[in-house]
């Protein structure tokens, strides 16, 4: 009855214009200074093409599936299974490619003669998507909350990864596997600008994070689909009600997460030449941390990809940063556990100047 | 003459933009059942939250047994005997009846509860109810009615003088209705005042003694029930000119049915299965006509638009879409077959408040401006949203503006351009104007005669009678549930509606 019209907003003064793109590239400043301070820190050290590469290399395996996990919570959803389907796809993989789930060790001299590398990564990306499949399905169609489902999923896949490989690692693949992640497109300009001993480029993880990242923005920012994603996130009823199919679209979601997390099991086993029962584990946490420091609201209906892709950077860096200063590893984790805070709480103050 | 029980006097309550309350007298007797009357936005909600000191008044004063009180919060009010008993009841479905009726101020031998004491007291309350429940039993398996009955309990427990019923009977059935009519002549007796909120005006007339309607936020009348009739009751609340708000018109509407309706039937809601929500509901919109869906709030209003839009299931009925049978089990078919419905809550229902008005105008619209039936064309988008913007008049920056940073008026326009962008055979429009201001009113306005001279057949629901008898073509009216009446503009007036909307069966016909 006595509701407050609001006074229109007729113009948006030039300050608001500077917080609002302050607002699009918090993340990115902050990733910014902090390359700065490592830069000076370790007197150059840092930005050393070699060292560059290397943390794109250990970035994109979070990356991938922070990209999938962006289009989760974009959707106010969440999926704490990734770490575990990485598992059991980077398992089936190798079995699949070895022919056996024994580990033999041996490069080219098994007697099993396994299936080639690309059905090899294809076989990771389907049981990847099977089990977002199951995830997003059980999600829409029992109405179980995302959080619960994949909660479950996260010890699931992990004890179905080990009856897979009987609890060890399968390990040992042959050369074109392992190009998927140790090889690299060499650029030999840098190689010798900088006089490396070691031929440097750009590595095959690397491209396969990015060329994913610029898809995915595209989907997001230029496609109906997106739109559909950004509207389920923002108010579910008000989507439905402008005739989105609201369960369709989450179950979507949970099957590009496990795309994502299909492929990235692929290429962490292909980089350590090894699938482990064990990989993968916690690293949920990294990726989430990578998709909200990028602004992405747990809410849902609010970031973007390129957010995720520098929030899975700032943490790469930061840790390699730390490492490379001798800082301890039990310090390392308190200050990323306070940067992660520290680097929502300036996206949210920027944000919250905007409204 | 015996001291009031209550005297409010020349009590304001101003809201941003509105008045709700304007110098309003109230007086409540003791051992007296008080009807407070007046159609929806008459400021009962506000002067009652007054009273229970969830509002605080801007002027006037509020005395109890000759006292001035203040009211600062709930709680307070609650101690000085004044308790509300509102429609959603407070009660914590897994405790027990005695906890519910002693929560907070339950009777403890250091840290322990002394059940025996509380369930004692309790079955005194009840009796004194005339009613027999066990204090143990949990509230959840409790009927609606016998949650109303701990409610009021809880009521006696903290020796209220004055007890505020909102709406007491509307999820009851006639027996219960009886039963609690008794124990309201019981609680009478006993001395206690009773302030009687309700919509069916037959129970005002059987329950209470006096009565007081409000109308805009003022006092419209006061009387003895003894004295009136629910004629006097309907002129009193609905009293006023229709303004120049609803000046516009179009043109004469075809006698095509775009829309039919026939028998939508749909049992039970969220507290009782068999409760019926709709019964047996049929009608029929035509092109380029403009039908006014009438009724009180909770009388299954946005029900029905809700049903034949997909956002609610229903048991059994058809919809047909230009004489064609349609099967519509969600909202995308509904748009399918070029229904839109412009939902009752904009906020909660319609918008996308994080988004811009961009994404929140051309949601439902993005099929149409495709490239390779995915990219959204933003330029041919663009286009759209200008076209749009110049025709409803929507004050906004740019399309990149939040649409949270728009007025009221202006999202609202916003959530009629995404319908229009469809252009939709029947759009349905649920309190269209609500909570936006006078200027944004009549521009709405303009906009559904605009649509209907195109063709679409408008269904309005609305809860302010004059904006029904303003814009419709016919009225329909919807009571319980039912369809209680079928009515051409030029035969209509509020009292007619009135009671169209409130009896079961029209007085004159």
């Amino acid at each position: 009855m006595a509701q407050a019209s609001a006074v229109t907003k007729a113009s948006v003064s030039g300050g608001q214009n500077l917080t609002r793109v302050l607002g699009q590239f918090a993340p990115l400043i902050f990733l910014f200074v902090l390359v700065v301070i490592f830069a000076i820190a370790t007197e150059g050290r840092f930005l050393n093409p070699l060292n560059v590469f290397n943390v794109l290399r250990q970035v994109s395996i979070v990356g991938l599936m922070a990209i999938g996990m962006t289009f989760v919570i974009l959707t106010g959803g969440i999926d704490l299974s990734v770490g575990s389907i990485l598992a059991v796809a980077g398992m089936v993989a190798a079995i699949v490619v070895k022919g056996t789930n024994q580990n033999t060790l041996s490069l080219d001299t098994s007697e099993v003669q396994g299936f080639g590398v690309g059905t090899a990564l294809l076989a990771a990306i389907l049981v990847g998507i099977l089990v977002g499949f199951l995830h997003g399905t059980v999600i829409t169609r029992l109405g179980i909350p995302a959080f619960v489902v994949t909660l479950g999923g996260l010890t699931i896949w992990r004890g179905v990864t080990l009856i897979l490989s009987n609890g060890g690692p399968i390990s040992g693949f042959n050369p074109d596997y392992r190009y998927w992640g140790q090889g690299l497109i060499e650029l030999p300009w840098l190689t010798e600008m900088v006089q490396a001993r070691v031929p440097i480029g750009v590595p095959i993880p690397v491209i396969i994070f990015l060329l994913f990242a610029v898809l995915a923005h595209i989907m997001l920012r230029y496609t109906r689909y997106g739109r559909h994603i950004y509207a389920v996130g923002g108010n579910k009823e008000a989507a439905r009600l402008s005739g989105l199919n609201v369960q369709r679209l989450t179950l979507s979601v949970y099957i590009i997460m496990g795309f994502f997390a299909g492929l990235a099991g692929f290429v962490l086993s292909a980089r350590l030449n090894s699938s482990e029962a064990v990989a993968g584990i916690g690293s949920e946490l990294d990726v989430i941390a990578a998709v909200v420091i990028g602004g992405t609201s747990l809410f849902g209906g609010e970031g973007n990809v390129l957010g995720t892709v520098i929030g899975a950077l700032l943490i790469g860096v930061l840790i390699n940063g730390l490492v490379m200063l001798n800082v301890s590893s039990y310090i390392q984790q308190i200050i990323i556990g306070v940067i992660i805070i520290l680097a929502v709480a300036f996206d949210r103050y920027i944000k919250s100047r905007r409204r | 003459m015996t001291q009031p029980l209550l005297q409010m006097t020349h009590i304001v309550k101003q809201f941003p933009g509105v008045r709700a309350v304007d110098d309003v007298a109230f007086t409540v007797m003791p051992g007296e059942v008080h009807g407070l009357l007046g159609e929806n936005g008459a400021g009962k909600s506000t002067l009652l939250k007054i009273l229970s000191g969830a509002h605080q008044p801007d002027a006037g004063s509020i005395r109890l047994n000759g006292t001035e009180i203040q009211l600062s919060n709930p709680f307070e009010a609650q101690r000085k005997g004044i308790v509300t008993i509102y429609q959603e009841f407070n009660l914590v479905p897994q405790l027990t009846i005695a906890e519910n009726v002693f929560i907070g101020r339950e009777p403890t031998s250091g840290v322990l509860l002394k059940w025996g004491e509380m369930a004692r007291q309790t079955r005194d309350l009840t009796d004194r109810l005339g009613i027999s429940l066990d204090p143990m039993t949990q509230v959840r398996d409790l009927s609606v009615a016998e949650q109303q009955m701990v409610e009021i309990a809880r009521a006696l427990s903290m020796q209220s003088k004055l007890i505020i019923m909102d709406e007491p009977t509307s999820a009851l059935s006639d027996k219960e209705v009886d039963l609690l009519f008794n124990i309201i002549r019981e609680l009478k007796k006993q001395g206690l005042g009773i302030i009687f909120v309700t919509h069916r005006l037959e129970e005002v007339m059987e329950i209470c003694d006096r009565i007081t309607v409000l109308r805009d936020g003022h006092n419209a009348g006061e009387a003895d029930v003894k004295d009136i009739g629910i004629p006097d009751i309907i002129r009193m609340m609905v009293g006023r000119a229709v303004d120049d708000l609803y000046a516009g018109q179009h043109k004469q509407h075809t006698r095509q049915a775009a829309l039919s309706v026939h028998g939508i039937t749909r049992r039970g809601n969220a507290q009782d299965a068999a409760a019926i929500v709709l019964n047996d509901i049929s009608f029929e919109v035509y092109k380029g006509e403009i039908l006014g869906l009438a009724g009180l709030v909770g009388a299954g209003r946005t029900e029905i638009a809700r049903a034949i839009f997909g956002a609610d299931p229903y048991d059994s009925g058809e919809v047909r879409v230009e004489g064609q049978s349609v099967r519509i089990k969600s909202p995308e078919d509904a748009i399918r077959h070029g229904i839109g419905l412009v939902p009752e809550d904009r906020k909660q229902q319609a918008l996308f408040l994080a988004l811009a008005i961009r994404q929140n105008m051309s949601i439902a619209a993005l099929g149409k401006l495709l490239q390779w039936g995915t990219f959204v064309r933003e330029s041919q988008e663009s286009k759209l949203i200008d076209e749009y913007r110049q025709m409803l008049n929507v004050r906004m920056t740019s399309p990149e503006q939040l649409v949270s940073n728009l007025s009221g008026g202006n999202q609202q326009k916003v959530v009629i351009a995404r319908w229009l962008a469809l252009q939709p055979r029947v759009l349905i429009v649920d309190e269209p104007t609500r909570g936006i201001d006078v200027g944004a009113k009549a521009e709405v306005h303009a906009l559904l005669h605009q649509m209907a001279d195109q063709g679409i057949a408008v269904i309005m629901i609305s809860s302010e009678l004059p904006e029904i008898l303003g814009m419709s073509d016919r009225i329909i009216t919807i009571r319980e549930g039912k369809l209680t009446g079928e009515i051409l503009r030029a035969d209509a007036t509020e009292e007619k509606l009135m009671q169209m909307m409130t009896l079961a069966r029209a007085l004159v016909s």
